[in-house]
């Protein structure tokens, strides 16, 4: 069987990995291949931008090659897909070189847009790709007093981002001396201060010992940048001096140029990940439509579900369980206090109250990522 | 007739129905509809109470077997 993985952010890289240990004697004798097509060389620790955006990880630990993290059997390409065709069995990617399949996972990710909210990617700051990371650790550095605003675009991607920015930023401020010179005010799309209820019950007690302001049902509709004033869909308006920004997210572009699902994102069942309609193609990670968060450890857990499905269907032609939604994300609270969130499609999360310790086990996995993108971990 | 797309949002905590709907809508045409299913009983009143704060259309919201069909058109 050949098997093409498209993408080889978290969830390519993880699927590939867990894949070919347990397709050993397959891919010894020739019974089943595995080729991963990546738009580049090299592998990102996207979650590490925010360290970096605070001035706390240098751009260099956010990456490693590509090649290194991969399984040898793996056979790897940096050479985009630029066609799909879903019905042919066929992708043709930016060399021009044709790739033929038997079975197809899609795990091109998601990329923050800013520019679809008129005046917001020149007149905010957020932490979405090491440029902007870069930018708004100068931005922030320079920063000498005044309203810090948070607005929220929908979708985007990593959930926890929202407080994680407020609380972190808080701490950065604290330790400059400089809380008598900011005030925050936080503002969230929807009618509470975040999506998860316990994680926003958490977060106003957190609020008020700071003195974080907020307004929730506010979702941003233009930036006035020369008067500093972010308006909402909601007719309502809040003034900044500093205005950060969690952008709304699309899926790639490519995906929508081969109409494989509107803003990107593919529709798939949410417990098989096959794409609607198809039995031999596959999507994980942000890349599906599928209603939970957009996060590294969605597409990982979904890898692993796949990745034992797959190598079922190779070995028995039939897959033998279902991805669960799964979801677990860290929260940190602070400069050095955390907590977590984890959930399934069937129970809630009940995040408990921060600690240095989880903080702390933050710090590892960013290290100790790399051992879960060789989908060891 | 409006083209109506379906959000299958039951039993998912995050980012949870109504945003799932912020999102969704910006992707259908103005006036086409959205159908949110979700098991949550919170959403018979946030949806309706962002839809009316926004400017849309609140077509439907009925409750069978515990999912809550919510249908929301774009008018914007």
């Amino acid at each position: 069987m050949k098997i093409l993985i498209v993408g080889g952010g978290m969830g390519g890289t993880i699927l590939a990995n867990n894949l070919s240990r347990r397709l050993k004697r397959e891919l010894k004798s020739g019974k089943a291949k595995i080729t991963m097509l990546s738009a580049s060389d090299q592998h990102m620790y996207q979650p590490g931008l925010l360290y970096v955006a605070l001035g706390r990880m240098a751009v260099d630990e956010l990456y490693r090659d590509q090649a290194s993290l991969l399984e040898p059997e793996v056979e790897f390409h940096v050479d985009p897909v630029e066609e799909f065709n879903l019905d042919g069995n066929q992708v043709k990617a930016k060399s021009g070189k044709t790739y033929d399949y038997d079975l197809i996972v899609i795990a091109t990710g998601s990329r923050a847009v800013p520019e679809t909210i008129p005046g917001l990617a020149e007149n905010s700051i957020n932490v979405y790709t090491e440029q902007a990371a870069l930018e708004f650790y100068k931005t922030i550095s320079e920063f000498n007093g005044g309203r810090i605003v948070i607005a929220v675009g929908v979708p985007h991607k990593c959930p926890m981002i929202p407080p994680e920015l407020t609380f972190t930023l808080y701490d950065y401020f604290r330790d400059r001396g400089m809380l008598d010179k900011v005030s925050f005010h936080y503002t969230y799309p929807i009618g509470r201060l975040h999506s998860l209820e316990p994680v926003s019950d958490w977060m106003q007690g957190e609020f008020a010992q700071r003195g974080v302001t907020s307004e929730t049902l506010f979702n941003m509709k233009e930036v006035d940048g020369a008067n500093k004033v972010v308006y909402s869909e909601e007719e309502s308006e809040a003034k900044y001096d500093l205005l950060v920004a969690v952008p709304a997210h699309k899926g790639m572009e490519v995906l929508e140029t081969n109409k494989l699902g509107a803003g990107g994102w593919i529709p798939v069942d949410r417990n098989r990940l096959n794409i609607e309609g198809h039995d031999n193609a596959f999507a994980i990670g942000d890349t599906t439509n599928i209603p939970i968060s957009k996060a590294g450890s969605t597409a990982h857990y979904e890898a692993e579900a796949l990745a034992e499905n797959i190598a079922s269907m190779v070995k028995i032609g039939a897959p033998v369980r279902d991805y669960d939604g799964k979801v677990f994300c860290f929260i940190e609270a602070g400069k050095d206090r955390a907590t977590y969130a984890m959930f399934n499609y069937n129970k809630p999360p009940d995040p408990k109250p921060p600690t240095k310790s989880v903080h702390w086990f933050k710090m590892a996995y960013n290290q100790l990522y790399w051992a879960t993108a060789r989908g060891l971990l | 007739m409006a083209d109506r797309k379906i959000i299958d949002a039951r039993g998912t905590f995050c980012p949870g129905p109504l945003m799932e709907l912020i999102a969704g809508i910006k992707l259908i045409d103005i006036g086409d509809e959205l159908e949110v299913l979700s098991s949550d009983k919170g959403s018979a009143s946030d949806i309706p109470e962002w839809v009316n704060k926004v400017g849309h259309e609140m077509v439907s919201s009925t409750e069978e077997q515990g999912v809550w069909h919510i249908v929301v058109r774009r008018t914007k």
